[in-house]
């Protein structure tokens, strides 16, 4: 008998070790996996706008995500090398414009981005 | 001799030392990303030939309007041509969405009917109210006024021709209560009409019909 809940007593001490070690390698697969360039809040925010429009331009974009100019032209410049979306610069009458539009590789970038997080809920999920 | 107050550098934060659960952290990811997307949409279906036919049916009911000897007829004229409006409206966003391919219940739509039916709900209700004291004179300045503030309040989440349009509702209602009694239904066409056709052509050859 006094073995029995000893052999109970060490499962049940394993269990939350073994969770964490599986935690531990969800989060390493998940962190190894994602897509670090639209992971970053701002660049996220950016191609999930533009991903519910056909094109957003600079000021759009700004007014947004409550940011300066700075920040939205250095985040859309990583994402243009990186091949997200494209950038269309123009004049309307004697005022620059700056339009950016998604491409298809961004909204493929952005849906195995959703996919992953929905992935990881789920594995979040069955884990406990 | 006054002390200064010692103060730990480093303040032991508990929170900082507990592990950050990763679900939680792509829950909030998923519902940042969700609501990027419904602050970007900017509600598009917003009737501009719609908008047009609304203001001719307004010139009509104007001149009907103006033939009634009786105030009470007159009233009947205007609500009539009110539900009518309402109708032609809500049947030209209906067909505008499924061209653009936008489902009505949207959340921009909600956002636009939300703030747009407050007004309009106030405007019926003070209008009925006038009529039970047969204050005929102030409906039309109420009309232009809280008509015009439904459209700059639902207007806030659209394109900007919108609010534009309800702020000169707005004006026009301030010179309502200033022109002399007589001048109701040319005030109406003026607004009512010319302006819901002028502002719809444009947002019928700007915005997509």
């Amino acid at each position: 008998m006094a073995r029995k809940n000893s052999a109970i007593k060490k499962s049940s001490e394993d269990a939350p070790q073994l969770r964490d070690l599986k935690l531990e390698k969800a989060a390493e697969n998940v962190s190894n996996e994602l897509d670090k360039t639209i992971h970053e809040r701002m660049r996220l925010g950016m191609i999930s706008a533009l991903a519910a429009n056909e094109s957003l331009s600079f000021n759009d974009l700004k007014n947004l995500l409550n940011t300066t100019d700075g920040n939205i032209s250095v985040h859309a410049r990583k994402l243009e090398e990186a091949g997200y979306l494209t950038c269309e610069k123009s004049f309307k009458g004697r005022i620059p414009l700056t339009e950016y539009r998604i491409t298809n590789n961004g909204r493929e970038a952005l849906n195995s981005y959703l996919n992953h997080m929905e992935a990881l809920i789920s594995a979040m999920r069955g884990v406990r | 001799m006054c002390m200064a107050k010692i103060q730990a550098l480093r303040k032991e934060n508990p929170e900082a030392n507990e592990p950050v659960n990763i679900g939680s952290r792509a829950i909030d990811n998923l519902r940042f990303i969700r609501e990027t997307m419904e602050r970007s949409v900017v509600f598009t279906t917003v009737p501009g030939y719609g908008g047009m036919l609304m203001g001719a049916t307004a010139i009509g009911a104007a001149i009907i309007a103006n033939q009634q000897v009786y105030l009470r007829n007159w009233l009947v004229v205007w609500i009539v041509e009110a539900i009518l409006a309402f109708l032609v409206g809500f049947l030209a966003m209906w067909q505008k969405s499924k061209i653009a391919d936008t489902p009505l219940n949207s959340v921009p739509t909600k956002k636009f009917a939300m703030s747009f039916l407050p007004p309009l709900i106030c405007g019926v209700i003070i209008t009925l109210g006038l009529w039970r004291y047969e204050n005929y004179e102030t409906m039309i300045p109420v009309w232009h006024l809280l008509y015009g503030a439904a459209v700059v309040c639902g207007g806030a989440f659209s394109v900007k021709a919108v609010p534009a349009m309800g702020w000169c509702f707005i004006a026009l209602g301030a010179v309502a209560f200033l022109l002399p009694k007589g001048f109701g239904d040319e005030l109406m066409i003026l607004s009512f009409g010319v302006l819901h056709i002028v502002f719809g052509f444009i947002i019928a050859r700007k915005y997509g019909g």
